[in-house]
């Protein structure tokens, strides 16, 4: 029943033109123009970071390219003090809400110092327990109601994630509680090889909002000012004291799963991936843009050149970051660190002293 | 000074921290205005209010999600899971999220959570009530796990558990509750976690114990020692993450026989870490092998027949004779 009440949020359509004028988020120019070069930014640094995984320069990485406007609408309508909680796709809202760069790539590599998250961004590592982020989404927005702030927590998980018991859990504890929480479903319709079809019966995953009492949208997320209204709605419900909001962004992975040796085309067909590519948000943003004069091919260079040297310039700071030692990891355990672990940690200085 | 049983002196600890710090929160099932299922956290709700008491969904693994989170956010959460039989709902948010924010941060953040629950055989709880499953806490590096055998420990540790940077497992054996009253101070005093205690001197035998093993175990020495003479050093470890080592060593030096006696089975509990450590530490003390007393290696038994499942003061005898007599 509920189905069929269920509308797709869309304002622009694949070739750029505006289907609802009615919704579109009140930007400037300067703003859109900002959106447009956060996804060159983020697609180059996609197809860079690919490149360098396969080079062996950047460790664990899972592809974003397909994604951006879900991932950049979203984080583009939170202010600086709103919490991200993301999962291990999720990289690029925690760079540009402030984790620089060379962390992530840091994190990437499996490096420490990537996730010692600057004091005053507002983010955690990513998380790598499909859920865990968003039962914890929960405690961080009852933080900000209990505190009386008007700042929201976010979180993020895929079409797989929304059959784990934390994610039931999350949306309900946020109902109970009216907590100033947004939940995006990125529905890419794959959890690695398995289709969103296999997940769930449910016609749409918006509709598990239903279960915690919450209210849920689905969402183009090829269309960056769609997603970018629905957070932006869900944030002013939040920031009222009017509890969750679940959403869904109806979105594709152009790539793998991870650059960790899966190989997409055993379970999606070239029709389907030509389909979708044909939705991409990037395309269908520029032609918005070009229409309104405010966005040309110069300007489309210019960020390609900017992210090259950007990422360039943080592989070197990921290069040039000292090794971690055992020693070190050991007095990260514990504030105080007990007695075993001040044993254990005087071996390894005594081995690093030869 | 009052005469307070456990649960008392629990309630007592979080009342003191509840009052000295803003940022305590109280959270679990039904512990809110019933005041928990064992009366721990009795009348905290209407002092503190229910923004600081307060009941939660039934769903353990949002409880641990909700402490996260708000450690995230500055707040000193102790989340109460009604049994620890139920831990595994919530494993997750124990051992792969708390127990290893500040090392996954860098120590950029950290979860000052205190996870308070009971378990513990001898009261013929329903199923997966009892079970001693502190060895899997014991495994997992990140967490302190404390397990007080009184009420004067139970306060003190628990007020330092709460004001432990780290989270901190707490475990309250359920027989142990309401069976004897003890001196306990009022207001505010501290036991550092970390520190056993040694609770009866002896220089013939070392009993390494912890939970409601402490009175069986002194029960047993007392016995022994008007059967024949031996004196028998008990040892209640409090704290059995990170464990009182040198404690141990240095009563094992001194007496070179020791056992390790504890409710869970024998290839759970922290019995064979503690004989791992003075097999490393003090072999040459020892003039016996380190023998264990626990529970069979099966799942926790039906009701009926706890009592031969559970470790007694006569298997702790036949274990102190077989060391005594090696």
């Amino acid at each position: 029943m509920r189905a069929e009440q269920i509308q797709t949020l869309s304002i622009l359509a694949p070739d750029g033109s505006v289907v609802n004028e009615e919704a579109m988020p009140k930007l400037s120019d300067e703003q859109l123009r900002e959106l447009m070069r956060k996804m060159v930014f983020t697609r180059v640094w996609d197809q860079r970071a690919i490149s360098l995984n396969r080079q062996g320069r950047l460790g664990f990485y899972a592809p974003v390219a397909g994604q951006e406007a879900s991932m950049i609408g979203s984080q583009s309508a939170l202010v600086k003090e709103d919490f991200i909680l993301p999962s291990y796709r999720d990289i690029p809202q925690i760079v540009w809400h402030g984790l620089p760069l060379y962390q992530a790539f840091l994190y990437s590599r499996g490096h420490q110092h990537g996730g010692q998250i600057p004091e005053g961004v507002n983010v955690l590592m990513p998380q790598i327990i499909i859920g865990a982020q968003i039962i914890q989404c929960a405690g961080v927005a009852m933080g900000f109601k209990k505190r009386n702030k008007k700042n929201v927590a976010i979180t993020y998980i895929g079409d797989g994630g929304t059959s784990q018991g934390d994610f039931y859990e999350g949306l309900n504890y946020a109902g109970a509680f009216q907590l100033p929480a947004i939940f995006v479903v990125q529905n890419n319709r794959y959890a690695i090889s398995t289709p969103i079809e296999k997940q769930t019966k449910s016609r749409t995953l918006a509709d598990k909002a239903v279960a915690a009492g919450i209210v849920g949208v689905q969402v183009d997320g090829m269309d960056i000012l769609a997603v970018y209204k629905a957070v932006s709605e869900a944030a002013e419900r939040g920031r009222n004291g009017e509890g969750p909001t679940l959403i869904e962004a109806l979105t594709y992975r152009f790539g793998p799963h991870t650059m960790a040796g899966d190989d997409p085309t055993r379970y999606r067909t070239t029709e389907e991936a030509t389909e979708w590519e044909q939705k991409d948000p990037l395309t269908r943003f520029r032609k918005f843009l070009e229409k309104k004069g405010l966005w040309t091919e110069a300007d489309e260079n210019r960020v390609i050149e900017e992210a090259k040297a950007a990422v360039a310039e943080a592989i070197k700071q990921a290069d040039e970051t000292a090794k971690m030692t055992v020693p070190q990891l050991i007095d990260t355990m514990f504030e105080t660190t007990p007695a075993h672990l001040e044993e254990q940690k005087a071996e390894f200085l005594a081995k690093e002293g030869k | 000074m009052a005469q307070m049983t456990m649960i008392q002196a629990i309630t007592d600890a979080m009342r003191v921290e509840l009052e000295r710090d803003p940022n305590v929160l109280l959270f679990g099932e039904d512990v809110g205005l019933n005041g928990g299922v064992f009366r721990a956290t009795d009348g905290l709700q209407k002092q503190f209010g229910e923004d600081r008491v307060f009941d939660t969904p039934l769903a353990e693994s949002g409880i641990g999600g909700l402490a996260v989170g708000l450690a995230l956010q500055g707040y000193r959460p102790i989340a109460e899971i009604q049994f620890f039989g139920f831990v595994f709902e919530v494993f997750d948010s124990v051992a792969a999220q708390a127990a290893r924010m500040r090392y996954r941060s860098g120590g950029r953040y950290s979860s000052p959570i205190t996870f308070r629950s009971p378990f513990g055989g001898g009261v013929k709880t329903p199923e997966l009530h009892a079970d001693s499953l502190e060895g899997l806490m014991l495994q997992t590096p990140g967490v302190k796990v404390v397990i007080p055998s009184n009420p004067y420990d139970a306060k003190g540790l628990l007020i330092s558990a709460i004001r432990d940077n780290d989270p901190v497992i707490f475990l309250e054996h359920m027989k142990l509750y309401r069976s004897f009253r003890g001196e306990v101070p009022e207001g505010d005093y501290s036991i550092p976690l970390g520190k056993a205690n040694v609770v009866r001197e002896g220089s013939d035998v070392t009993i390494i114990t912890y939970g409601a093993m402490v009175h069986t175990s002194l029960k047993a020495a007392e016995e022994i020692e008007k059967a024949r003479g031996a004196k028998v050093e008990v040892i209640d470890l409090r704290t059995i993450s990170p464990l009182d080592i040198d404690t141990i060593i240095a009563s094992v030096e001194k007496t070179n026989r020791a056992i390790v006696v504890q409710e869970a089975q024998k290839t759970s509990g922290v019995a064979a870490e503690v004989i791992a450590q003075i097999n490393e530490r003090a072999i040459l003390s020892l003039e016996a092998p380190v023998l264990r007393v626990t529970s069979p290696d099966t799942v926790f038994p039906f009701a009926q027949i706890e009592d031969e499942w559970l470790p007694n003061p006569a298997r702790v005898i036949d274990a102190l004779n077989k060391v005594l007599d090696f």
